[in-house]
């Protein structure tokens, strides 16, 4: 598509108050559990009390009898599938054999109230007898390990294979070989879990609440209630934020909400207390990752070898999409010639994992660029000079063989955060000892190179539709969702540009399935990119049936007309005093019949891959990014303050100022939270806490200055340019303020969190007993 | 004490509720959170953990921050409680100073955490309205948000704490 200049823009690229946040800001805005109907009964879910074993008998009738209990349902109530899922469908809405981890459900009830639920929940008796339990996924992957699924814990085996690596490690003056870990992390949506349920027409469902991907949850719906899915309909309320959190989950939960209104005809609300959400919501991927790194002595890459556990959890869920974005881009964005990446999925009794904001992206940013910081050290040289010698570069081949023939700007981002600073002088200083007094200050560098969309995962469209209304606002919806991420205001604004009206004039539908065709997932920083082109060829199909008309009442051309402002005008001298209001031709066009409504489809490029050789051009195209730390670390406590820090993205276009920013701090934080607070800690298949009490998330005073440097290198696909932002803006944070830690301490810490006492001690110490108890062991290696 | 057909203990309490007068039966067992959105309708206040650390649910109590999942029903009587319904002049088609910076300062993402934070901004402003940063952010301390990084959230309420008079502050504790 042709684009105008970025002066040409009427809306594109300016801030832009969201859409939606009058009503999020005075308290009207309807999330999942803020949905009542009379008649609405309670549910909740019974969780299993081992991570593994198997089950002998599940007793419900002290349940049943109790006053108030309207269903106690197990699998034997489930009408057609037990399990669902989209690439393995062996999740289980309510377990039948056996349980696989802490949060699976073996039994849901309903009653007239919340209280009669819970107590009804507590009188469900089951028996189990118990099996070994296996968390850790290199050892899920020996022969005498215990059994998760009946065809054995590889979930996944991703590899990449370029060149030759032994021929690359010989010419190598040096090998590192290092191994690093990440943890398991929650995605911290401050609004738990929360659905309605209500009795649809002709025997169907209609189900309203906190969800992220509906087309992927009303297929497991589906295979479940054994329903076809025009009965089943979704309707996303105000999404109190997901993050990818929001998709597996819920369609247990909806599964489970759904039985009960099927089986007593009343609506059904469940809501997740924050203790039910982290027991059962699936988390991000812990990785166990091994480099193997040759280099010439003046830096040159010349192999890496890199082999990848990630722990799957007890269900597949997108682990293996998510494994695949980690062999794609675990080198980093560096020149390597000779790679052999392997990354196994495997599954374990820990609690399952699928996507999270990064996607398989924030673990091997974290050890990639760890291992450069390392590569720099061994080498004598400064980890901006070992960078700049190896990052990727116009119509460079990637790991996977794919020539990038766009504009590669790791390298201007890199250069944009170390503006105004001698990096490398700063960086030597910090690490003299004699420099270093009670409270150390050290700086990191990241980067990152990342595939636009799903690329080779799977089919890749997305529609948008648009209702031009006869005052000349319109209504506008989407298959993809607004999160809380800003997209309703992004994709208003499209329209908005191509319309030339102002957003205002914009109503933006939150999903409904019956009223929308799917768009696949909002996953994968996709929204701006494919919703902005579908928007842009919905509008563009409007703009050529009302142009005429426009024309003929301007008396002018088509080509001299002028859309801005709600207003159209015509460059033709005679006519130059003349304007019509775009509500005076919306309704012009109704009275001679012209369709109003569009529905703009938009299709990304072929991807390809091979899976036995992992070559391929794996995404249509990438952005590029780099971060800058600067730290103080507290040698006597280990505390670690970030004190500021840089971000700098190629964003192709940035289409909402605003919430291009708001992406950037919020990704910062979360993967500041990455770095040095979270951890999800599961102790044989058992959660070691269950709320925010003990799961620490950056609060306001944890969050630094942060400068932002956008690059605009508009993509010749994208809506105006735009490419992608919100998974780059949380990948390479972490990296970013690790190297900044070991640049302070001198002392390199391999796994993640940097919690005090690893960052003064290099080991973790583990409660072993009570709170408060000063017994402590160091955690296994 | 009586018991209602829930067999659950309820108690009488009157409150203040935005500037309205309540006279209520309450269960007396409830939090003030879910007395608010499950018997009274106001589901503007958030629930994210119910053990006071999110701060989704922070409400004013008589002039400060409350996380309302902390407090009991019996607590509030004879209290005067805002809550985010109330923030904006009843009937006037029109924001409060701290609304209207939070949206301009596009400090609401998901907008979860929004209606806390802006209570807490209020609580702050009734002791402070001239705060520096590191006040600023003691007072929203205990509020968390995953999607802002909080960078937005401090420049609202520097832009609301620039905008803010005594007007628009008083009916919070008359």
């Amino acid at each position: 598509m042709a684009d105008p200049k970025p002066e040409q823009f009427k809306v594109i690229g300016s801030r832009v108050p969201r859409v939606d946040a009058i009503d999020k800001v005075t308290g009207h805005a309807k999330y999942g559990a803020d949905y009542n109907v009379p008649g609405q009964l309670y549910g909740a879910s019974k969780y299993s009390d081992y991570p593994h074993a198997k089950i002998i008998r599940i007793d419900t009738s002290k349940a049943l009898a109790l006053d108030g209990v309207r269903a106690v349902l197990t699998h034997k109530d489930i009408p057609g599938e037990k399990s669902f899922g989209a690439i393995h469908p062996h999740q289980m809405v309510l377990c039948s054999d056996k349980v696989r981890f802490f949060g699976d459900a073996v039994a849901v009830v309903a009653a007239e109230t919340l209280e009669i639920a819970e107590e009804a929940v507590a009188l469900i008796t089951v028996e189990y007898e118990p099996f070994p339990v296996v968390t850790d996924p290199r050892a899920a992957l020996e022969s005498d390990s215990p059994q998760v699924h009946e065809n054995g814990n590889l979930c996944f085996h991703h590899k990449v294979r370029k060149g030759d690596i032994a021929d690359g490690f010989a010419h190598s003056d040096i090998v590192l070989e290092r191994e690093y870990s990440t943890q398991r992390i929650e995605h911290s949506y401050i609004e738990p879990e929360a659905i309605l349920v209500e009795p649809g027409e002709n025997g169907g469902v209609t189900i309203t609440g906190s969800l992220q991907n509906l087309y992927n949850i009303r297929r497991a719906l589906s295979r479940v209630l054994n329903l076809p899915l025009n009965r089943i309909r979704l309707i996303q309320a105000s999404l109190g934020g997901s993050f990818g959190g929001k998709d597996e989950v819920m369609s247990a939960i909806c599964a489970r909400g759904a039985l009960l209104t099927l089986a007593t005809g009343r609506p059904v609300k469940m809501v997740n207390s924050r203790e039910d959400s982290m027991r059962e919501s699936y988390k991000r991927h812990p990785y166990k990752l091994k480099y193997k790194v040759g280099a010439s002595t003046d830096g040159t890459l010349q192999a890496m070898e890199i082999t990848i556990h990630a722990d799957a959890g007890a269900y597949s869920a997108m682990s293996p999409f998510v494994t695949w974005r980690s062999v794609v881009q675990a080198t980093g964005p560096y020149i390597v010639p000779n790679v052999k990446t392997d990354v196994f999925a495997a599954y374990t009794n820990n609690c399952y994992t699928s996507a999270m904001r990064g996607f398989g992206s924030p673990q091997i940013c974290f050890a990639a660029e760890s291992l450069m910081d390392e590569l720099a050290e061994a080498l004598g040289l400064d980890p901006l000079e070992l960078r700049l010698k190896n990052i990727l570069k116009d119509n460079c081949s990637t790991a996977t063989g794919q020539i990038l023939s766009h504009k590669v700007s790791v390298g201007e981002a890199l250069s944009n955060v170390t503006k105004g600073i001698e990096f490398g002088n700063i960086w030597k200083a910090n690490r003299n000892k004699d420099n270093r007094s009670k409270i150390a200050k050290g700086i990191g560098l990241s980067c990152s190179y990342r595939g636009v969309s799903l690329g080779a995962e799977g089919t890749d469209a997305a529609g948008v539709a648009i209702s031009i209304q006869t005052d000349g606002s319109a209504v506008v919806s989407c298959g993809l969702v607004d999160m809380g991420q800003g997209a309703a205001t992004t994709i208003s604004m499209v329209v908005a540009e191509e319309l030339g009206i102002s957003v205002d004039r914009i109503r933006f539908l939150s999903a409904d399935t019956t009223s929308i065709p799917d768009s696949g997932p909002t996953v994968a920083s996709r929204t701006s990119f494919m919703a902005g082109n579908a928007a842009r060829v919905g509008a563009q199909e409007l703009m050529k049936r009302i142009k005429p008309v426009a024309a003929e009442m301007l008396d002018c051309p088509d080509s001299s007309l002028i859309f801005s402002d709600n207003q159209i005008r015509s460059t033709i001298e005679s006519v130059l005093d003349k304007s019509i209001f775009f509500g005076d031709l919306a309704a012009a066009c109704f009275r001679k019949g012209i369709s109003l409504f569009a529905h703009g489809w938009y299709k990304s490029p072929t991807t390809t891959w091979d899976e036995h050789t992992g070559q391929g051009d794996a995404y249509f195209t990438y952005v590029y990014a780099a971060n800058l730390a600067e730290v103080e670390v507290d040698l006597v406590t280990g505390q670690v303050k970030v004190t500021r820090f840089v971000s700098s993205h190629d964003v192709g276009r940035t289409l909402n100022l605003n919430g291009a920013k708001g992406q950037i701090y919020g990704g910062v934080a979360m993967g500041l939270g990455y770095a040095l607070l979270e951890d999800y800690a599961q102790d044989d298949g058992l959660p070691s806490l269950s709320n925010f009490d003990e799961y620490l998330l950056p609060t306001i005073c944890d969050i630094p200055d942060i400068d932002i440097i956008l690059i605009e290198n508009p993509d010749s696909l994208g809506p105006f340019g735009a490419k992608s932002l919100g998974e780059p803006a949380c990948e390479l944070a972490a990296p970013a303020i690790v190297n900044a830690v070991a640049n302070a301490t001198g002392l390199r810490v391999r796994d993640l969190p940097l919690t005090l006492e690893r960052v003064l001690l290099g080991k973790s110490l583990v409660r072993s007993g009570a709170r408060g108890s000063t017994k402590s062991r160091s955690e296994k290696h | 004490m009586v018991r209602n057909n829930m067999t659950e203990p309820t108690i009488d309490i009157r409150f203040y509720l935005n500037g309205i007068a309540f006279n209520r039966n309450a269960p007396a067992s409830w939090t003030l959170l879910r007395f608010l959105r499950d018997a009274l309708g106001y589901t503007g206040t958030k629930c994210g953990c119910e053990v006071g650390e999110c701060g989704a649910c922070t409400v004013i109590v008589d002039g400060q921050p409350v996380n309302a999942c902390l407090i009991l029903t019996p607590q509030i009587d004879g209290a005067n409680i805002w809550t985010i319904e109330g923030v904006a002049a009843a009937g006037a088609n029109e924001l409060h100073p701290i609304q209207k910076a939070f949206l301009e300062c596009d400090a609401a993402h998901c907008g979860f955490c929004s209606p806390g934070m802006i209570m807490s901004t209020i609580a702050l402003f009734l002791k402070n309205s001239n705060p520096d940063d590191a006040q600023i952010k003691q007072a929203l301390a205990g509020n968390l948000c995953r999607c802002t990084g909080y960078i937005q959230i401090i420049d609202a309420v520097r832009k609301a704490a620039s905008k803010i008079t005594e007007n628009d502050l008083q009916k919070f504790v008359s």
